[in-house]
């Protein structure tokens, strides 16, 4: 798999080229960085969650539908969308004084 | 240590509630409690493998291999759940009402134990298997004190509980409104965790999402509430639900609706002579 991502970067050094946008969202000192962040309307978006701190983490989103645990030191990836524009609530199911927003909006599509 | 003991309640809470709903749904059947208990054993044991193998190798069970485990998890107890609840349709009221003065009648045939053994398992290993990793994790991260460990036990505890309140209260139902009470419960129960279910493959990206937020009900309850969260383990309720967990929660109840209508157990003298 790491071979298949070497060679394919190297044939494809233009990262931008990939379908997916991607988005990372890092949690540190038990709190999610950043808190909030907009994603383009319409759009498939993955999503990195990189955990920093040795506690777990749930990643869980009641309005977007999405669930997942993110061990400590860990990452995972998950992927949004097609979404439309709207504000969407995100927590830790493991702490919920943890929490953010995810604005979709199609001011921040115009990446494409 | 409160919260700690807030979060384990939380996990334990669903598999509690399940647990009671089917152990009241099928109070009349013998040797159910050996079932249970079975199944609340392999399912503790499965919760300590998948947290094992969360810990050993996150990047297999990274993502994708959760959410396909839940969504398998979560319809193999809808599976289950419709049999057990088709079971007692067309059984039910021989149970409650001749085997009572007969005795052991009814032992023969097919009873739906296997059944009971799967939904208390996969309840348990759910919940079970992030109670395990959490805990783990507070034990041995060092930066958190034993003090929080006894606080999620004590979580554990409190879960426990409110299950079998829900338990007692349940038996404390008249027994001619029992079974329809109980089916009803968990014909809910099954379309709510098959809309689960379809949570989990659209985000994995097996199914469409048909939506995000069809309608938005948070205003009014918000599903991260206690009321919220009970009412969505019980029947399911989503404030903000994708069109493909609509579709499943549908399709779901209208599936276990009719196969209750077409086996149930009519005033029907061949029914009772089998």
């Amino acid at each position: 798999m790491k071979r298949l991502l070497l060679i394919s970067s190297l044939l494809f050094p233009l990262g931008a080229l990939a379908a997916d946008i991607d988005y990372t969202l890092t949690v540190k000192d038990h709190l999610f960085q950043p808190s909030e962040f907009a994603i383009p309307t319409g759009k498939k978006i993955k999503l990195v969650i990189r955990n920093q701190d040795s506690l777990p983490v749930e990643f869980e989103s009641s309005d977007l539908s999405r669930e997942v645990i993110v061990p400590g030191h860990g990452e995972v990836t998950i992927y949004l969308g097609p979404i439309e524009s709207g504000t969407y609530q995100f927590f830790n199911d493991f702490n919920h004084t943890m929490q953010g927003t995810i604005v979709v909006n199609s001011a921040s599509g115009k990446v494409n | 240590m409160l919260a700690t003991a807030v979060i384990l309640f939380r996990e334990v809470l669903e598999a509690s509630l399940i647990i009671a709903i089917v152990l009241g749904a099928s109070r009349d059947i013998k040797g159910r409690g050996r079932w249970v208990i079975a199944g609340i054993g392999l399912g503790l044991l499965g919760a300590g493998i998948v947290a094992i193998l969360a810990n050993l190798a996150s990047s297999i069970f990274s993502g994708d291999g959760q959410a396909i485990l839940n969504a398998i998890i979560l319809l193999g107890a809808v599976c289950m759940l419709t049999w057990h609840n088709v079971w007692m349709s067309a059984h039910g009221r021989e149970l409650s009402a001749e085997v009572k003065a007969v005795g052991s009648d009814v032992q023969s045939g097919q009873r739906p134990m296997t059944a009971l053994l799967v939904i208390t398992m996969v309840a348990v290993m759910r919940e079970g298997s992030e109670a395990v990793l959490f805990l783990w994790a507070i034990a041995t991260s060092g930066e958190q004190s034993w003090n929080m460990v006894l606080g999620g036990l004590g979580g554990i505890i409190v879960g426990i509980l409110v299950g079998l309140l829900l338990y007692a209260g349940l038996l404390r139902i008249p027994t001619r409104h029992f079974f329809s009470i109980t089916s009803w419960l968990i014909l809910l129960l099954a379309a709510g965790l098959a809309a689960q279910a379809a949570g989990f493959l659209n985000q994995v990206g097996l199914l469409p999402a048909l939506g995000n937020g069809v309608w938005n009900t948070s205003g009014i309850l918000n599903q991260n509430s206690l009321t919220g969260q009970l009412l969505h383990i019980l029947v399911g309720y989503i404030a903000r639900p994708s069109g493909i967990e609509i579709v499943f929660y549908v399709i779901t109840f209208l599936t276990i609706l009719i196969l209750m209508r077409t086996y149930g157990n009519k005033p029907n003298p061949e029914v009772k002579a089998r």
